[in-house]
């Protein structure tokens, strides 16, 4: 499957937490359906953010993270995978506040979370 | 300002399914207009309105977004035209920001981005009855302390919703003020900056939440019932089978009796009005030019608004974007997306009320790929050629046991529409520069019950926008045919085919030049020259080019088929069924391909890549078919 990778670059706007077990920050989408959680931060990824820095700060901002920040997903916020699709469980459907979407696996990549509740 | 002056200017601006568009109709009812913004493709819905005291009000429906960071082109437009930057558009003078009662942690972020462009702004929390059957409470006076604007609530399905509204909007008419309590963020350099903006607006939303709102479930019950089964992996892709099913059956069996009313009446007009005009051009242009272009242009009007009855209720509904998650992943793969389902399945029936549906997909790039392959769907006009060329050539033999060759032959060809198109959106996506990742972040609105006369009034629309501006281009290029297949007349005593002397005849033979590797002879290149209008055409003028007079278009297909099964070889007959799957013959697609992209770059493009595969395919064809001796 897919690994959990952190950009380097990611520190610039969200500074990535440790999980609890201090490895890899836990993903949601790796998170179990219907498993109460809570969101940690969004992380800067994908083709949209090249690898030299220069670049990235000029037009590199990953807009599908800004968008996810600004559908809710920030520090704090309840987050809760509720179902996946048919055909290889992709996309999911998760509840942030009190909306649904459905967003691409790698779409939810994107989002660090920690489990338990708010 | 007195009443007499020019209308206030009123922007109704908000989330995507905050019932904006609902709340618009309630307050214009039908008084609208429906162009696009200019330049772009992102439609401009403007009404008016009457105040209490017969103030008139001039009403922008602009595009939803979820934040003045614009991701899409419709969010540019509605930041730009907020901000009053947009050329050719006056800034409006009240923002009426519209908010869902029931969905307020993600709307409030962005009413508080409205409320920093510092204009005269109301805030209306609309679906109120709702947020209160769900046992939502919300302190409306404390919201309108905090947030510094006039707030009211709204209710956009009852007739009286919106009259306290109207009645803050007449207050504000008299003395326009500007939001007194403003974010304060700390300066920094640009990146911290924006980053601190965004944190403060997500603070803000929360503080304000959680003084002015108790909500006792996050979600509403009957949303979780139904999700649980329409998005279950098996029960919720029966059921959309099942939808799927019921508007592709509407779709073709209840608009047939139409079009063929339609048909009849455009026939029975051509005949009174051709036998009481005098015999000439004047009478051929009314009765073949004119009457039967109109014809051809209302014909399409019942699948039209069958098939959007069906999205537009599903769309209303909630449904349509649960059938895009469904099936995101299938769609995905061949570089479209989940959106793009309910057009190409539209496509099966005709092309061009397919295409209008991609409206839909709001994603440019998604829109424009599914745009470009809806032609290779399969269409209900390509059947009667079909089924004309399959009872000729393919024999009615049963295929071990179970199945009927021409069943199957049948059953190929729309296979290969699908696989073709699959095919071609894939290697599109290999293709394409823009290889960023799209996303599909596409929110699941709760369900609601489709409000009738939110459904009349976008069906009116969709009518509207097909007989204006797709209409005027297949009447002109209708009527451009008439006239290559009409002139020049033939000399007096000429005896022969009349066709054969007009310009489409001498077209027709020029063009076996190009198509005789394909196995066609003049006269089929003749027929698919009419053909253009509406490919169901090409078999009444393959009678006309043999000569037969005939009654009806099924009557010249039963005299029509033991002429060809002589005439031709089979090399020939496979290669135009294979022809058609691809054939970019029908100008009323091509139309309705450049109103809907604005550009004759996709317009062309599509053409040519329609027709270099109809071509290579045939060719392929012809001769295999030829080197296995079926020539």
């Amino acid at each position: 499957m897919r690994e959990a990778r952190v950009n380097p670059d990611d520190s610039r706007l969200d500074p990535p937490r440790q999980g609890p077990q201090g490895g890899d920050p836990l993903r949601l989408d790796q998170l179990p359906p219907r498993t109460a959680a809570v969101v940690d931060g969004v992380d800067d990824r994908g083709p949209g953010v090249p690898s030299d820095a220069a670049a990235a700060s000029a037009a590199g901002v990953d807009q599908i993270a800004r968008r996810l920040r600004e559908l809710g997903f920030v520090d704090g916020e309840r987050v809760e995978v509720v179902a996946s699709g048919p055909f290889g469980g992709d996309p999911l459907l998760v509840q942030v506040g009190f909306t649904r979407f459905a967003l691409r696996r790698s779409e939810a990549a994107r989002v660090r979370v920690r489990r338990g509740a708010a | 300002m007195s009443a007499g002056t020019a209308p206030l200017r009123l922007a109704l601006v908000g989330n995507p399914n905050c019932g904006k568009t609902a709340l618009f109709n309630l307050l214009t009812g039908s008084r609208q207009k429906v162009a696009n913004y200019a330049g772009v493709t992102v439609e401009r819905k403007e009404g008016r309105m009457r105040g209490a005291d017969g103030r008139q009000y001039a009403l922008l429906d602009l595009p939803g977004a979820y934040s003045f960071q614009a991701a899409s082109l419709d969010e540019a437009v509605t930041r730009d035209i907020c901000r009053g930057f947009y050329p050719g558009e006056a800034a409006p003078d009240i923002l009426v920001c519209v908010v869902d009662a029931t969905n307020l942690r993600l709307h409030l972020r962005f009413a508080l981005e409205v409320r920093a462009l510092g204009r005269p702004m109301v805030l209306a929390v609309n679906m109120m009855d709702t947020a209160r059957r769900r046992g939502i409470a919300i302190d409306l006076q404390a919201l309108a302390r905090e947030l510094g604007v006039p707030v009211v609530e709204t209710v956009a399905v009852r007739r009286d919703g919106g009259r306290a509204l109207v009645a803050q909007l007449d207050a504000m008419a008299e003395a326009p003020t500007v939001p007194a309590v403003q974010l304060s963020t700390a300066d920094g350099p640009v990146e911290t900056h924006v980053q601190a903006v965004a944190d403060a607006l997500h603070a803000e939303t929360r503080r304000l939440l959680a003084l002015a709102v108790t909500m006792p479930r996050r979600t509403a019950q009957v949303d979780d019932a139904l999700d649980r089964w329409l998005l279950h992996p098996v029960f919720g892709l029966l059921a959309l089978a099942a939808v799927m099913f019921l508007i592709f059956q509407a779709v073709y069996a209840w608009a047939t009796p139409l079009m063929d009313a339609i048909d009849a009446g455009a026939g029975w007009l051509g005949a009174s009005v051709g036998a009481a005009l005098p015999e000439g051009p004047l009478n051929s242009l009314l009765v073949d030019g004119v009457i039967a272009g109109l014809g051809g242009v209302v014909i399409f009007l019942p699948q039209i608004l069958i098939l959007f009855a069906f999205i537009l209720a599903l769309e209303e509904s909630g449904y349509l974007p649960r059938a895009a998650f469904l099936l995101d992943r299938l769609m995905y793969g061949a570089g479209l997306s989940g959106r793009s389902f309910i057009p190409l399945l539209s496509s099966f029936a005709c092309a061009v009320p397919g295409i209008m549906a991609t409206r839909s997909i709001q994603d440019p790039r998604d829109r424009i790929a599914t745009i470009l392959v809806a032609p290779l769907m399969t269409c209900s006009a390509r059947l009667p050629v079909y089924a004309l060329l399959i009872a000729a050539f393919i024999p009615q033999r049963e295929v071990w046991g179970l199945f009927n060759l021409q069943g199957l032959v049948l059953f190929a060809l729309y296979a290969a529409g699908v696989v073709s198109a699959l095919l071609v959106s894939t290697v599109m996506k290999r293709w394409r520069r823009d290889k960023s990742e799209h996303a599909l972040l596409l929110e699941l609105p709760s369900y609601r019950l489709p409000h009738p006369r939110d459904l009349l009034i976008g069906l009116w629309e969709r009518a509207m926008i097909f007989l204006r501006r797709v209409g005027g281009i297949i009447l002109a290029l209708t009527i451009l045919l008439w006239f290559l297949l009409s002139f020049p007349t033939p000399p007096p005593g000429y005896t022969g085919n009349p066709l054969d002397v007009s310009l489409a005849g001498r077209i027709g033979h020029a063009m076996t030049v190009v198509f005789a590797p394909l196995g066609f002879d003049w006269r089929i290149c003749i027929a698919l020259i009419p053909g253009l209008a509406a490919r169901e055409v090409a078999v009444s003028s393959l009678a006309t080019v043999y000569a037969l007079s005939a009654a009806n278009d099924d009557a010249a297909a039963q005299a029509l088929s033991p002429l060809i099964a002589q005439d031709w070889t089979l090399a020939t007959a496979l290669s135009l069924l294979v022809w058609y799957i691809y054939a970019p013959m029908c100008i009323s697609t091509l139309a309705t391909i450049k109103r809907e992209t604005h550009s004759w770059k996709q317009t062309g493009f599509a053409t040519g890549y329609l027709f270099a595969l109809a071509y290579l395919a045939s060719l392929l064809t012809y001769q295999l078919a030829v080197a296995l001796g079926a020539g």
